[in-house]
Protein backbone atom coordinates (compact mmCIF):
# COMPACT_ATOMS: atom_id res chain seq x y z
CA UNK A 1 0.00 0.00 0.00
CA UNK A 2 0.98 3.38 -0.75
CA UNK A 3 -0.13 6.38 0.95
CA UNK A 4 1.26 10.01 -0.61
CA UNK A 5 0.82 12.94 1.49
CA UNK A 6 1.00 16.49 0.96
CA UNK A 7 3.93 15.60 -1.48
CA UNK A 8 5.61 18.67 -2.83
CA UNK A 9 8.92 19.45 -4.73
CA UNK A 10 9.72 22.71 -5.85
CA UNK A 11 13.27 23.92 -7.75
CA UNK A 12 14.06 27.39 -6.94
CA UNK A 13 10.64 29.06 -7.62
CA UNK A 14 9.48 26.22 -10.11
CA UNK A 15 7.02 24.26 -8.47
CA UNK A 16 7.75 20.72 -10.00
CA UNK A 17 4.71 18.90 -8.11
CA UNK A 18 1.96 20.60 -6.42
CA UNK A 19 0.88 18.90 -2.78
CA UNK A 20 -0.03 15.51 -3.65
CA UNK A 21 -2.17 13.34 -1.25
CA UNK A 22 -2.81 9.69 -2.45
CA UNK A 23 -3.41 6.45 -1.52
CA UNK A 24 -3.05 3.56 -3.92
CA UNK A 25 -4.03 0.14 -2.25
CA UNK A 26 -2.04 -3.34 -2.67
CA UNK A 27 -2.43 -5.18 -5.38
CA UNK A 28 -3.70 -1.93 -7.28
CA UNK A 29 -2.51 -0.87 -10.54
CA UNK A 30 -2.55 2.73 -10.79
CA UNK A 31 -1.60 4.55 -14.18
CA UNK A 32 0.16 8.26 -13.69
CA UNK A 33 -0.75 10.03 -16.84
CA UNK A 34 0.79 13.11 -17.55
CA UNK A 35 2.61 15.58 -20.68
CA UNK A 36 6.23 15.70 -20.66
CA UNK A 37 7.06 17.82 -17.20
CA UNK A 38 3.84 17.25 -15.71
CA UNK A 39 5.25 16.17 -12.49
CA UNK A 40 4.78 12.39 -12.72
CA UNK A 41 8.79 11.28 -12.85
CA UNK A 42 9.68 13.86 -9.82
CA UNK A 43 6.65 11.83 -8.09
CA UNK A 44 8.10 8.71 -8.87
CA UNK A 45 11.65 9.59 -8.07
CA UNK A 46 10.50 11.01 -4.64
CA UNK A 47 9.09 7.52 -3.85
CA UNK A 48 12.06 5.66 -5.14
CA UNK A 49 14.44 7.68 -2.60
CA UNK A 50 16.43 9.61 -5.21
CA UNK A 51 14.87 12.54 -4.53
CA UNK A 52 14.00 14.59 -1.42
CA UNK A 53 10.59 15.96 -1.77
CA UNK A 54 10.44 19.70 -0.51
CA UNK A 55 7.45 18.70 1.78
CA UNK A 56 5.31 15.73 2.74
CA UNK A 57 6.35 12.34 3.11
CA UNK A 58 4.78 9.52 1.70
CA UNK A 59 5.05 5.34 2.75
CA UNK A 60 5.33 2.07 1.04
CA UNK A 61 4.19 -0.53 2.43
CA UNK A 62 4.32 1.30 6.09
CA UNK A 63 8.30 2.25 5.56
CA UNK A 64 8.34 6.34 5.54
CA UNK A 65 10.80 7.35 2.43
CA UNK A 66 12.64 9.75 4.64
CA UNK A 67 12.97 8.41 7.54
CA UNK A 68 13.43 4.94 6.21
CA UNK A 69 14.67 4.92 2.72
CA UNK A 70 16.73 1.56 3.03
CA UNK A 71 13.35 -0.19 3.83
CA UNK A 72 11.19 1.53 1.47
CA UNK A 73 14.31 0.30 -1.44
CA UNK A 74 13.94 -3.12 0.06
CA UNK A 75 9.72 -2.86 -0.98
CA UNK A 76 10.32 -1.50 -4.44
CA UNK A 77 10.83 -2.21 -7.45
CA UNK A 78 11.83 0.80 -9.33
CA UNK A 79 12.41 1.59 -13.21
CA UNK A 80 13.14 4.68 -14.77
CA UNK A 81 12.08 5.96 -17.79
CA UNK A 82 15.44 6.47 -18.80
CA UNK A 83 18.46 4.23 -18.03
CA UNK A 84 21.17 2.61 -18.94
CA UNK A 85 22.65 -0.92 -18.73
CA UNK A 86 26.05 -2.49 -18.50
CA UNK A 87 26.97 -3.54 -22.23
CA UNK A 88 29.88 -5.64 -20.99
CA UNK A 89 28.00 -8.07 -18.81
CA UNK A 90 25.41 -10.91 -20.11
CA UNK A 91 22.45 -10.55 -19.36
CA UNK A 92 22.19 -13.10 -16.27
CA UNK A 93 25.52 -11.25 -14.81
CA UNK A 94 23.38 -7.68 -15.08
CA UNK A 95 20.71 -9.80 -13.22
CA UNK A 96 23.24 -11.24 -10.41
CA UNK A 97 25.09 -7.87 -10.05
CA UNK A 98 21.67 -6.59 -8.85
CA UNK A 99 20.86 -9.60 -6.98
CA UNK A 100 23.92 -9.24 -4.72
CA UNK A 101 23.22 -5.54 -4.52
CA UNK A 102 20.42 -6.82 -2.87
CA UNK A 103 21.97 -9.07 -0.61
CA UNK A 104 20.18 -11.80 -2.04
CA UNK A 105 22.38 -15.04 -1.73
CA UNK A 106 24.10 -16.78 -4.83
CA UNK A 107 22.45 -19.83 -4.16
CA UNK A 108 19.14 -18.02 -4.35
CA UNK A 109 20.25 -15.98 -6.89
CA UNK A 110 21.03 -18.48 -9.20
CA UNK A 111 17.50 -20.03 -8.84
CA UNK A 112 15.85 -16.44 -9.03
CA UNK A 113 17.63 -15.32 -12.33
CA UNK A 114 15.97 -18.25 -15.18
CA UNK A 115 13.09 -17.58 -13.50
CA UNK A 116 13.02 -13.97 -14.21
CA UNK A 117 14.04 -14.26 -17.48
CA UNK A 118 11.55 -16.69 -18.16
CA UNK A 119 8.96 -14.03 -16.98
CA UNK A 120 10.09 -11.24 -19.55
CA UNK A 121 10.26 -13.81 -22.11
CA UNK A 122 14.56 -13.40 -22.11
CA UNK A 123 15.56 -17.13 -21.37
CA UNK A 124 17.09 -17.69 -24.63
CA UNK A 125 19.08 -14.69 -24.12
CA UNK A 126 20.38 -15.08 -20.97
CA UNK A 127 24.29 -15.46 -21.99
CA UNK A 128 24.04 -12.46 -24.49
CA UNK A 129 26.02 -9.43 -23.85
CA UNK A 130 22.87 -6.58 -23.10
CA UNK A 131 24.43 -4.36 -25.83
CA UNK A 132 23.37 -7.32 -28.25
CA UNK A 133 19.99 -6.95 -26.85
CA UNK A 134 16.91 -4.66 -28.73
CA UNK A 135 15.94 -2.26 -26.97
CA UNK A 136 12.57 -3.67 -26.42
CA UNK A 137 14.56 -6.34 -24.76
CA UNK A 138 16.77 -4.09 -22.46
CA UNK A 139 13.57 -2.53 -21.41
CA UNK A 140 12.04 -6.21 -20.02
CA UNK A 141 15.91 -7.11 -18.85
CA UNK A 142 15.31 -4.40 -16.09
CA UNK A 143 11.58 -5.09 -15.81
CA UNK A 144 13.48 -8.25 -15.00
CA UNK A 145 15.90 -6.59 -12.32
CA UNK A 146 13.18 -4.65 -11.03
CA UNK A 147 11.41 -7.58 -9.62
CA UNK A 148 14.90 -9.26 -8.45
CA UNK A 149 14.25 -8.96 -4.92
CA UNK A 150 10.61 -9.48 -5.34
CA UNK A 151 9.53 -6.27 -3.89
CA UNK A 152 5.89 -5.24 -3.22
CA UNK A 153 5.54 -2.36 -5.35
CA UNK A 154 6.82 -1.94 -8.66
CA UNK A 155 7.22 1.59 -10.03
CA UNK A 156 7.75 2.18 -13.93
CA UNK A 157 7.95 5.58 -15.10
CA UNK A 158 7.06 4.78 -18.95
CA UNK A 159 8.14 1.30 -19.51
CA UNK A 160 6.72 1.03 -23.10
CA UNK A 161 7.99 4.28 -24.37
CA UNK A 162 10.23 3.89 -27.36
CA UNK A 163 9.16 0.57 -28.35
CA UNK A 164 7.49 -0.72 -31.64
CA UNK A 165 4.05 -1.76 -31.23
CA UNK A 166 4.68 -6.09 -30.91
CA UNK A 167 7.68 -4.51 -27.83
CA UNK A 168 4.97 -2.80 -26.23
CA UNK A 169 2.24 -5.42 -26.45
CA UNK A 170 4.79 -7.92 -24.96
CA UNK A 171 5.20 -5.32 -22.41
CA UNK A 172 2.00 -5.19 -21.49
CA UNK A 173 1.60 -9.13 -21.04
CA UNK A 174 3.89 -9.47 -18.67
CA UNK A 175 2.90 -6.33 -17.06
CA UNK A 176 -0.77 -8.28 -16.92
CA UNK A 177 1.20 -11.22 -15.03
CA UNK A 178 2.75 -8.81 -12.61
CA UNK A 179 -0.50 -7.83 -11.71
CA UNK A 180 -2.15 -11.18 -11.54
CA UNK A 181 0.50 -11.62 -9.06
CA UNK A 182 -0.86 -9.04 -6.59
CA UNK A 183 1.89 -6.40 -7.35
CA UNK A 184 1.11 -3.26 -6.07
CA UNK A 185 2.17 -1.35 -9.75
CA UNK A 186 2.60 2.59 -10.16
CA UNK A 187 2.99 2.84 -13.95
CA UNK A 188 3.29 6.28 -16.25
CA UNK A 189 2.78 6.37 -19.99
CA UNK A 190 1.97 8.65 -22.94
CA UNK A 191 -0.03 5.60 -24.54
CA UNK A 192 -3.40 6.24 -22.80
CA UNK A 193 -5.67 3.50 -24.26
CA UNK A 194 -3.24 1.09 -23.20
CA UNK A 195 -3.10 2.46 -19.74
CA UNK A 196 -6.67 2.16 -19.87
CA UNK A 197 -6.87 -1.07 -20.18
CA UNK A 198 -4.47 -2.65 -17.73
CA UNK A 199 -4.89 0.29 -15.11
CA UNK A 200 -7.54 0.11 -11.93
CA UNK A 201 -7.14 3.84 -11.25
CA UNK A 202 -5.80 6.56 -13.01
CA UNK A 203 -4.34 9.81 -11.93
CA UNK A 204 -4.21 12.60 -14.55
CA UNK A 205 -0.94 15.11 -13.53
CA UNK A 206 -0.97 18.43 -15.31
CA UNK A 207 2.11 20.80 -14.10
CA UNK A 208 2.70 19.13 -11.21
CA UNK A 209 -1.45 19.34 -9.71
CA UNK A 210 -3.94 15.79 -9.75
CA UNK A 211 -6.28 17.19 -11.77
CA UNK A 212 -7.90 14.03 -12.01
CA UNK A 213 -8.63 10.80 -10.48
CA UNK A 214 -10.31 7.75 -10.50
CA UNK A 215 -11.10 4.98 -12.13
CA UNK A 216 -11.22 5.05 -16.25
CA UNK A 217 -14.59 4.72 -16.32
CA UNK A 218 -15.23 7.73 -13.89
CA UNK A 219 -13.28 9.68 -15.27
CA UNK A 220 -14.82 9.30 -18.96
CA UNK A 221 -18.10 9.87 -17.29
CA UNK A 222 -16.52 13.92 -16.11
CA UNK A 223 -16.85 14.89 -19.47
CA UNK A 224 -20.01 13.04 -20.61
CA UNK A 225 -22.17 15.79 -19.58
CA UNK A 226 -20.45 17.51 -22.60
CA UNK A 227 -20.66 15.45 -25.74
CA UNK A 228 -18.16 16.37 -28.59
CA UNK A 229 -20.13 17.08 -31.57
CA UNK A 230 -18.34 17.05 -35.05
CA UNK A 231 -19.82 18.84 -37.82
CA UNK A 232 -18.59 18.62 -41.64
CA UNK A 233 -20.31 21.29 -43.60
CA UNK A 234 -20.02 23.30 -46.97
CA UNK A 235 -20.12 26.45 -45.52
CA UNK A 236 -18.17 26.64 -42.20
CA UNK A 237 -18.47 30.62 -41.48
CA UNK A 238 -22.31 30.27 -41.41
CA UNK A 239 -22.12 27.19 -39.79
CA UNK A 240 -20.07 28.64 -36.85
CA UNK A 241 -22.54 31.48 -36.66
CA UNK A 242 -25.64 29.47 -36.50
CA UNK A 243 -23.76 26.82 -33.53
CA UNK A 244 -22.49 30.12 -31.49
CA UNK A 245 -25.86 31.33 -30.88
CA UNK A 246 -26.92 28.24 -28.80
CA UNK A 247 -25.98 28.72 -25.15
CA UNK A 248 -25.66 25.05 -25.06
CA UNK A 249 -22.53 25.10 -27.04
CA UNK A 250 -18.90 26.08 -26.10
CA UNK A 251 -15.22 25.45 -27.77
CA UNK A 252 -16.06 25.44 -31.42
CA UNK A 253 -13.02 24.56 -33.15
CA UNK A 254 -12.48 24.59 -37.41
CA UNK A 255 -11.34 21.59 -38.32
CA UNK A 256 -9.50 19.96 -41.48
CA UNK A 257 -8.88 23.05 -43.71
CA UNK A 258 -12.25 24.83 -42.90
CA UNK A 259 -14.11 21.88 -43.85
CA UNK A 260 -15.49 20.62 -40.77
CA UNK A 261 -16.05 21.97 -37.39
CA UNK A 262 -16.02 21.13 -33.49
CA UNK A 263 -17.48 21.77 -30.02
CA UNK A 264 -18.75 20.75 -27.11
CA UNK A 265 -22.21 20.14 -26.48
CA UNK A 266 -23.80 20.16 -22.90
CA UNK A 267 -27.34 18.26 -23.27
CA UNK A 268 -29.17 14.98 -23.68
CA UNK A 269 -30.36 13.37 -27.12
CA UNK A 270 -33.51 15.12 -26.98
CA UNK A 271 -31.40 18.64 -27.21
CA UNK A 272 -28.43 17.02 -29.37
CA UNK A 273 -31.56 16.15 -32.47
CA UNK A 274 -33.56 20.04 -31.54
CA UNK A 275 -30.47 21.17 -32.88
CA UNK A 276 -29.72 19.36 -35.71
CA UNK A 277 -33.49 19.78 -36.95
CA UNK A 278 -33.12 23.82 -36.05
CA UNK A 279 -30.05 23.98 -38.36
CA UNK A 280 -31.25 21.69 -41.19
CA UNK A 281 -34.60 24.68 -40.67
CA UNK A 282 -32.27 26.94 -41.32
CA UNK A 283 -30.78 25.65 -44.31
CA UNK A 284 -26.99 25.51 -42.75
CA UNK A 285 -25.50 23.28 -45.33
CA UNK A 286 -24.49 20.29 -43.12
CA UNK A 287 -22.83 17.56 -44.92
CA UNK A 288 -22.30 15.44 -41.89
CA UNK A 289 -23.46 15.69 -38.06
CA UNK A 290 -21.90 13.12 -35.27
CA UNK A 291 -21.24 12.99 -31.66
CA UNK A 292 -17.37 11.66 -31.33
CA UNK A 293 -16.90 8.94 -28.61
CA UNK A 294 -14.68 10.27 -26.11
CA UNK A 295 -11.97 8.09 -24.74
CA UNK A 296 -9.38 8.35 -22.96
CA UNK A 297 -7.10 10.43 -24.58
CA UNK A 298 -9.96 13.13 -25.08
CA UNK A 299 -10.32 13.18 -21.51
CA UNK A 300 -6.74 13.69 -20.48
CA UNK A 301 -6.62 16.76 -23.46
CA UNK A 302 -10.06 17.93 -21.65
CA UNK A 303 -9.20 18.11 -18.42
CA UNK A 304 -5.72 19.25 -19.29
CA UNK A 305 -6.56 22.22 -21.28
CA UNK A 306 -9.27 23.22 -18.73
CA UNK A 307 -6.23 23.59 -16.21
CA UNK A 308 -3.85 25.28 -18.64
CA UNK A 309 -7.00 28.06 -19.34
CA UNK A 310 -8.29 28.69 -15.76
CA UNK B 1 32.66 -9.69 -1.86
CA UNK B 2 31.33 -6.19 -2.44
CA UNK B 3 29.04 -6.99 -5.32
CA UNK B 4 30.65 -3.38 -7.25
CA UNK B 5 33.62 -4.35 -6.77
CA UNK B 6 32.79 -7.64 -8.28
CA UNK B 7 31.14 -6.51 -11.32
CA UNK B 8 33.32 -3.88 -12.12
CA UNK B 9 36.64 -6.65 -11.87
CA UNK B 10 34.21 -8.87 -14.11
CA UNK B 11 34.18 -5.62 -16.60
CA UNK B 12 37.82 -4.47 -16.50
CA UNK B 13 39.55 -7.71 -16.68
CA UNK B 14 37.07 -9.26 -19.44
CA UNK B 15 38.32 -7.25 -21.98
CA UNK B 16 41.93 -7.82 -23.44
CA UNK B 17 42.58 -4.36 -23.62
CA UNK B 18 43.82 -4.45 -20.08
CA UNK B 19 45.78 -7.28 -20.81
CA UNK B 20 47.47 -5.92 -24.07
CA UNK B 21 48.12 -2.59 -21.47
CA UNK B 22 49.93 -4.81 -18.80
CA UNK B 23 52.15 -5.99 -21.32
CA UNK B 24 52.94 -2.96 -23.10
CA UNK B 25 53.80 -1.70 -19.26
CA UNK B 26 55.95 -4.79 -18.62
CA UNK B 27 58.17 -4.76 -21.74
CA UNK B 28 58.49 -0.82 -21.53
CA UNK B 29 59.84 -1.28 -18.02
CA UNK B 30 62.13 -4.02 -19.27
CA UNK B 31 63.24 -2.18 -21.86
CA UNK B 32 64.25 0.86 -19.53
CA UNK B 33 65.84 -1.46 -17.16
CA UNK B 34 67.83 -2.59 -19.68
CA UNK B 35 68.70 0.39 -21.29
CA UNK B 36 69.80 1.74 -17.70
CA UNK B 37 71.64 -1.29 -16.85
CA UNK B 38 73.55 -0.96 -20.05
CA UNK B 39 74.27 2.39 -20.07
CA UNK B 40 75.49 2.06 -15.96
CA UNK B 41 77.78 -0.79 -17.71
CA UNK B 42 79.22 1.03 -20.07
CA UNK B 43 79.94 3.90 -18.13
CA UNK B 44 81.23 2.39 -15.50
CA UNK B 45 85.37 2.27 -15.90
CA UNK B 46 85.90 -1.53 -14.53
CA UNK B 47 82.80 -2.39 -16.87
CA UNK B 48 81.44 -3.90 -13.78
CA UNK B 49 77.60 -3.27 -12.27
CA UNK B 50 78.69 -2.00 -8.81
CA UNK B 51 75.72 -2.10 -5.98
CA UNK B 52 75.41 1.38 -5.99
CA UNK B 53 74.54 1.80 -9.19
CA UNK B 54 71.99 -1.15 -8.84
CA UNK B 55 70.31 0.95 -5.99
CA UNK B 56 70.41 4.32 -8.28
CA UNK B 57 68.65 1.56 -11.24
CA UNK B 58 66.10 0.69 -8.19
CA UNK B 59 65.29 4.58 -7.38
CA UNK B 60 65.18 5.55 -11.20
CA UNK B 61 62.31 2.52 -11.44
CA UNK B 62 60.26 3.89 -8.44
CA UNK B 63 60.26 7.19 -9.39
CA UNK B 64 59.18 5.89 -12.74
CA UNK B 65 56.33 4.33 -11.43
CA UNK B 66 55.55 6.75 -8.66
CA UNK B 67 55.46 9.07 -11.96
CA UNK B 68 53.15 6.48 -14.05
CA UNK B 69 50.73 5.75 -10.72
CA UNK B 70 50.08 9.99 -10.24
CA UNK B 71 49.54 9.80 -13.97
CA UNK B 72 47.13 6.79 -14.44
CA UNK B 73 44.96 7.58 -10.97
CA UNK B 74 43.34 9.68 -11.96
CA UNK B 75 41.93 8.69 -15.35
CA UNK B 76 41.14 5.60 -13.39
CA UNK B 77 38.71 7.34 -10.52
CA UNK B 78 38.17 10.55 -11.93
CA UNK B 79 34.78 9.04 -13.42
CA UNK B 80 33.91 6.36 -11.25
CA UNK B 81 30.33 8.05 -10.05
CA UNK B 82 30.31 10.86 -12.87
CA UNK B 83 30.40 8.26 -15.22
CA UNK B 84 27.12 6.04 -14.18
CA UNK B 85 25.66 9.93 -13.50
CA UNK B 86 26.15 10.10 -17.17
CA UNK B 87 25.69 6.28 -18.39
CA UNK B 88 21.97 6.44 -16.20
CA UNK B 89 23.06 3.75 -14.43
CA UNK B 90 23.97 5.84 -11.39
CA UNK B 91 19.92 6.17 -10.19
CA UNK B 92 19.03 2.12 -10.18
CA UNK B 93 22.28 1.42 -7.78
CA UNK B 94 21.01 4.23 -5.77
CA UNK B 95 17.55 2.20 -5.38
CA UNK B 96 19.25 -0.89 -4.51
CA UNK B 97 19.88 -1.80 -0.93
CA UNK B 98 23.66 -1.23 -0.88
CA UNK B 99 24.42 1.28 1.23
CA UNK B 100 26.87 4.52 0.00
CA UNK B 101 29.62 3.27 2.25
CA UNK B 102 29.75 -0.10 -0.41
CA UNK B 103 29.20 2.08 -3.84
CA UNK B 104 32.31 4.55 -2.83
CA UNK B 105 35.02 2.02 -1.83
CA UNK B 106 33.60 -1.12 -4.28
CA UNK B 107 33.92 2.26 -6.91
CA UNK B 108 37.31 2.98 -5.42
CA UNK B 109 38.70 -0.43 -5.08
CA UNK B 110 37.35 -1.58 -8.44
CA UNK B 111 39.25 1.65 -9.99
CA UNK B 112 42.86 1.14 -9.15
CA UNK B 113 42.52 -3.07 -8.98
CA UNK B 114 44.41 -2.59 -11.99
CA UNK B 115 47.31 -0.15 -11.44
CA UNK B 116 48.00 -2.69 -8.66
CA UNK B 117 47.55 -5.77 -10.76
CA UNK B 118 50.23 -3.17 -12.62
CA UNK B 119 52.80 -3.07 -9.44
CA UNK B 120 52.32 -6.47 -8.63
CA UNK B 121 53.05 -7.33 -12.27
CA UNK B 122 55.94 -5.45 -12.55
CA UNK B 123 57.62 -6.96 -9.42
CA UNK B 124 59.97 -9.75 -11.07
CA UNK B 125 61.57 -6.71 -12.90
CA UNK B 126 62.48 -5.23 -9.75
CA UNK B 127 63.78 -8.20 -8.02
CA UNK B 128 66.14 -7.98 -10.93
CA UNK B 129 68.33 -5.44 -8.53
CA UNK B 130 68.30 -8.36 -5.71
CA UNK B 131 71.05 -9.95 -8.72
CA UNK B 132 73.64 -6.80 -8.02
CA UNK B 133 72.67 -5.59 -4.34
CA UNK B 134 72.46 -2.27 -2.92
CA UNK B 135 68.54 -2.58 -2.25
CA UNK B 136 67.00 -4.35 0.54
CA UNK B 137 64.21 -6.14 0.76
CA UNK B 138 62.52 -3.86 3.38
CA UNK B 139 62.83 -1.23 0.91
CA UNK B 140 61.64 -3.03 -1.70
CA UNK B 141 58.47 -3.44 0.07
CA UNK B 142 58.46 0.45 1.21
CA UNK B 143 58.23 1.32 -2.12
CA UNK B 144 55.67 -0.91 -2.98
CA UNK B 145 53.14 0.33 -0.35
CA UNK B 146 54.26 3.95 -0.45
CA UNK B 147 53.32 3.73 -4.82
CA UNK B 148 49.84 1.77 -2.92
CA UNK B 149 49.13 4.28 -0.86
CA UNK B 150 49.65 7.47 -3.44
CA UNK B 151 47.78 5.74 -5.34
CA UNK B 152 44.89 5.25 -2.55
CA UNK B 153 45.23 9.47 -2.14
CA UNK B 154 44.88 10.07 -5.69
CA UNK B 155 42.01 7.22 -5.99
CA UNK B 156 40.09 9.05 -2.98
CA UNK B 157 40.45 12.37 -4.47
CA UNK B 158 39.17 11.02 -7.93
CA UNK B 159 36.12 9.62 -5.92
CA UNK B 160 35.56 12.86 -4.10
CA UNK B 161 35.63 14.79 -7.55
CA UNK B 162 33.49 11.92 -9.85
CA UNK B 163 30.77 12.19 -6.97
CA UNK B 164 30.57 16.25 -6.33
CA UNK B 165 31.24 17.01 -9.95
CA UNK B 166 28.61 15.99 -12.27
CA UNK B 167 31.00 15.77 -15.87
CA UNK B 168 33.26 13.16 -16.22
CA UNK B 169 35.79 15.09 -18.00
CA UNK B 170 35.61 17.98 -15.52
CA UNK B 171 36.07 15.80 -13.07
CA UNK B 172 38.84 14.18 -14.34
CA UNK B 173 40.99 17.34 -15.00
CA UNK B 174 40.48 18.35 -10.95
CA UNK B 175 41.71 15.29 -10.19
CA UNK B 176 44.62 15.67 -12.65
CA UNK B 177 45.13 19.06 -11.34
CA UNK B 178 45.37 18.05 -7.60
CA UNK B 179 47.62 15.15 -8.73
CA UNK B 180 49.46 17.59 -10.30
CA UNK B 181 49.79 20.33 -7.55
CA UNK B 182 50.73 17.36 -5.12
CA UNK B 183 53.71 16.73 -7.20
CA UNK B 184 55.02 19.92 -8.42
CA UNK B 185 52.85 22.49 -6.84
CA UNK B 186 54.12 21.51 -3.09
CA UNK B 187 58.05 20.88 -4.76
CA UNK B 188 57.90 24.19 -6.11
CA UNK B 189 56.87 25.83 -2.72
CA UNK B 190 58.88 23.89 -1.01
CA UNK B 191 61.85 25.07 -2.98
CA UNK B 192 61.03 28.60 -2.69
CA UNK B 193 60.60 27.85 1.26
CA UNK B 194 63.77 26.17 1.13
CA UNK B 195 65.83 29.22 -0.71
CA UNK B 196 64.05 31.40 1.94
CA UNK B 197 65.26 29.55 4.55
CA UNK B 198 68.73 29.40 3.47
CA UNK B 199 68.82 33.02 3.56
CA UNK B 200 67.76 33.14 6.70
CA UNK B 201 69.97 30.55 8.07
CA UNK B 202 72.62 32.99 6.82
CA UNK B 203 71.27 35.45 8.69
CA UNK B 204 70.22 33.92 11.62
CA UNK B 205 70.05 30.78 12.53
CA UNK B 206 66.12 30.63 13.24
CA UNK B 207 64.22 27.43 11.76
CA UNK B 208 61.87 27.53 9.11
CA UNK B 209 59.04 24.91 10.06
CA UNK B 210 57.27 25.74 7.07
CA UNK B 211 59.52 24.08 4.51
CA UNK B 212 58.21 20.91 6.80
CA UNK B 213 54.52 21.47 5.93
CA UNK B 214 54.98 21.97 2.34
CA UNK B 215 57.51 19.25 1.91
CA UNK B 216 55.58 16.82 4.04
CA UNK B 217 52.41 16.51 1.41
CA UNK B 218 55.57 15.80 -1.23
CA UNK B 219 55.29 11.82 -2.58
CA UNK B 220 58.59 12.37 -4.73
CA UNK B 221 60.61 14.50 -1.34
CA UNK B 222 58.54 11.16 0.83
CA UNK B 223 59.77 8.78 -1.78
CA UNK B 224 63.42 10.07 -1.41
CA UNK B 225 63.11 10.24 2.14
CA UNK B 226 62.98 5.75 1.79
CA UNK B 227 65.73 6.02 -0.45
CA UNK B 228 68.12 8.44 1.27
CA UNK B 229 68.06 8.91 5.21
CA UNK B 230 70.24 12.15 4.18
CA UNK B 231 66.66 14.04 3.39
CA UNK B 232 64.91 13.65 6.24
CA UNK B 233 68.18 14.58 7.92
CA UNK B 234 68.50 18.18 5.99
CA UNK B 235 64.68 18.56 6.55
CA UNK B 236 65.24 18.46 10.24
CA UNK B 237 68.26 20.66 9.85
CA UNK B 238 66.46 23.56 8.26
CA UNK B 239 62.93 23.21 10.15
CA UNK B 240 64.30 22.11 13.43
CA UNK B 241 61.08 19.48 13.41
CA UNK B 242 62.52 15.63 14.30
CA UNK B 243 58.84 14.16 13.41
CA UNK B 244 59.90 11.64 10.57
CA UNK B 245 58.41 13.37 7.59
CA UNK B 246 57.07 9.84 6.15
CA UNK B 247 55.25 9.57 9.35
CA UNK B 248 53.85 13.02 8.69
CA UNK B 249 52.70 12.46 5.26
CA UNK B 250 50.91 8.84 6.53
CA UNK B 251 49.02 10.68 8.51
CA UNK B 252 48.12 13.60 6.33
CA UNK B 253 47.07 11.77 3.36
CA UNK B 254 45.24 9.26 6.18
CA UNK B 255 42.85 11.63 7.23
CA UNK B 256 42.79 13.05 3.72
CA UNK B 257 41.69 9.80 2.31
CA UNK B 258 39.08 9.36 5.26
CA UNK B 259 37.82 12.49 4.77
CA UNK B 260 37.42 12.55 1.06
CA UNK B 261 35.16 9.16 1.11
CA UNK B 262 33.09 10.41 4.07
CA UNK B 263 32.44 13.70 1.72
CA UNK B 264 32.21 11.29 -1.26
CA UNK B 265 29.33 9.07 0.32
CA UNK B 266 28.01 11.86 2.02
CA UNK B 267 26.71 13.52 -1.42
CA UNK B 268 26.70 9.84 -3.29
CA UNK B 269 22.86 10.38 -2.70
CA UNK B 270 23.07 13.93 -2.63
CA UNK B 271 19.34 14.55 -3.77
CA UNK B 272 18.04 13.08 -0.98
CA UNK B 273 18.64 15.91 1.64
CA UNK B 274 16.22 18.07 2.51
CA UNK B 275 16.97 21.57 1.08
CA UNK B 276 18.39 20.00 -1.89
Amino acid sequence: MIEIKGLSKKYGKFTALQPLDLQIDAGCVFGFVGQNGAGKSTTFSILATLLAPTSGTATINGADIIKQPKEVRKQLGYMPDFFGVYDQLKAEEYLDFYGASYGIPAAQREKLIPQLLELVNLSHKRKDYVDLLSRGMKQRLCLARSLIHDPAVLILDEPASGLDPRARIEMREILKELKNMGKTILISSHILPELAGMCDVIGILDQGKLVAQGTVSAIQQQLQSEKIISVKTFDVQKTIAFFEENPRITKIEVLEEGKAIQFLFKGGDEEQQALLKTAIQKEIPIISFSEMESNLEDVFMEITKEVEFS
Amino acid sequence: MNPVLNKELKLRFRSGKTFVGILFYLLALTLLMVALMYVLRTSSPSGFFKPQESRLMFMFLAFFQLGLVLFITPGLTGGVISSERERQTLSILLTTTQSSFTIVIGKLLSSISYLVLLILASLPIYSFVFLFGGISPTQLAQVFFFSLFTMLVIGSFGVLFSTLIRKTIVSMVTTYSVALFIVAGTAVISLILFQIADIYAVATPKKVPSVYFSAMFNPGIVLADIFEPTVSEQIKEITGIKFPIWAAHLITYCMVIVLSLTISVRNLRANMKKGS
